[in-house]
């Protein structure tokens, strides 16, 4: 079992990474908006993302998730949402 | 280069392997069962191409030891000849998983890796059962007309990150998809084609390597020996 803190450290530091890789600057915490209405990500951007930090966490943990959800496009319930509904949605999966 | 075919214990996947570690690539294949085919080079994982965790590990595998991926050769496919009112729904359910639920997810796990190379190629086996409508293929054709959608879209959905996604229907093949085929209606399949001769493998390599090497051309099937 990982620990929610460290699952929030990987993500931030995949969204670091993708700052320094894309010449952006996006403010990570929890409450940062990674889909739909109020994200600096465009939908490449989201995407790469989300397969960075499956990788990340496969690296860093030898746990092999698959960052897929049915509610995945859903305004509403969508798992990746916001980093803190991301870090709930893997700390479910791992 | 990295080259990964699904399908690899025999037939035309057999042979690309063969042909791939021929000329002094990587081959990374699989099967659900196990291969006679060894070579210092070739590395092979039993896994079903249909079970998401399987090919997952498959992928991650690959990334961690190799770093990147050139080429995907989805071959991996089953087919069933069969009258409708007599094709079992396991049959259906095994035809639908490895020809689409396979081709998608080694698609999308291969994309994952390429795309941080900005490039990759990945090619698809679609039939000629398709277009020529095929009678007693119903579920197999569906299945093979799907992977020509999939290659259309996922083509799209690729190429910002430098891959083309294309798909061969190789014409009538000595394989064992059609070994149990009754030779006259094998006979009138050919007879259906514009060239009426059964295709060989060294010519499917053919139009594999056209999109190995070539960048601009993606979202395509190539129908060979006419339809």
């Amino acid at each position: 079992m990982v620990e929610k803190e460290k699952i929030t450290e990987v993500v931030l530091g995949c969204i670091a990474d993708f700052n320094v890789l894309n010449g952006t600057s996006i403010i990570a915490d929890i409450n940062t908006v990674l889909f739909g209405m109020g994200s600096e990500l465009d939908s490449i951007d989201f995407v790469s993302l989300i397969v960075a930090i499956e990788d990340k966490i496969c690296y860093e943990y030898g746990v092999v998730i698959s960052l897929t959800s049915e509610k995945a496009m859903s305004k509403k319930n969508s798992p990746f949402r916001t980093i803190g509904t991301l870090v709930d949605y893997i700390s479910e999966l791992v | 280069m990295i080259i990964v075919i699904t399908g690899t214990r025999k037939g035309i996947g057999r042979y690309l392997a063969e042909h791939y570690l021929g000329q002094g690539h990587n081959v990374i294949g699989c099967s659900r069962d196990t291969t006679t085919l060894s070579h210092s080079k070739y590395y092979h994982y039993y896994m079903d191409v249909s079970d998401e965790k399987d090919v997952r590990k498959m992928f991650f595998g690959i990334k961690k030891n190799f770093g990147s991926i050139d080429v995907l050769i989805n071959n991996a496919g089953v087919a069933s000849m069969n009258h409708s009112f007599l094709m079992h729904i396991k049959t259906i359910y095994d035809i639908i998983d490895t020809n689409i639920v396979g081709t998608f997810l080694c698609s999308r796990e291969a994309a994952k890796i390429m795309k941080d190379k900005k490039r990759g190629k990945i090619i698809n086996f679609t039939s000629f059962a398709v277009p020529f409508k095929l009678e007693g293929e119903a579920v197999y054709a569906a299945s093979k007309a799907a992977v020509i959608t999939l290659t259309e879209v996922l083509s799209k959905e690729y190429a910002p990150f430098g891959i083309t996604v294309n798909a061969v229907a190789p014409a009538a093949t000595k394989t064992d998809l059609v070994k149990n085929v009754p030779e006259n209606t094998m006979n009138n399949l050919l007879k259906r084609q514009t060239i009426h001769r059964y295709c060989e493998f060294h010519e499917i390599v053919n139009v594999i390597d056209f999109f190995i090497n070539n960048d601009m051309i993606t979202g395509e099937t190539v129908y060979m020996g006419g339809i």
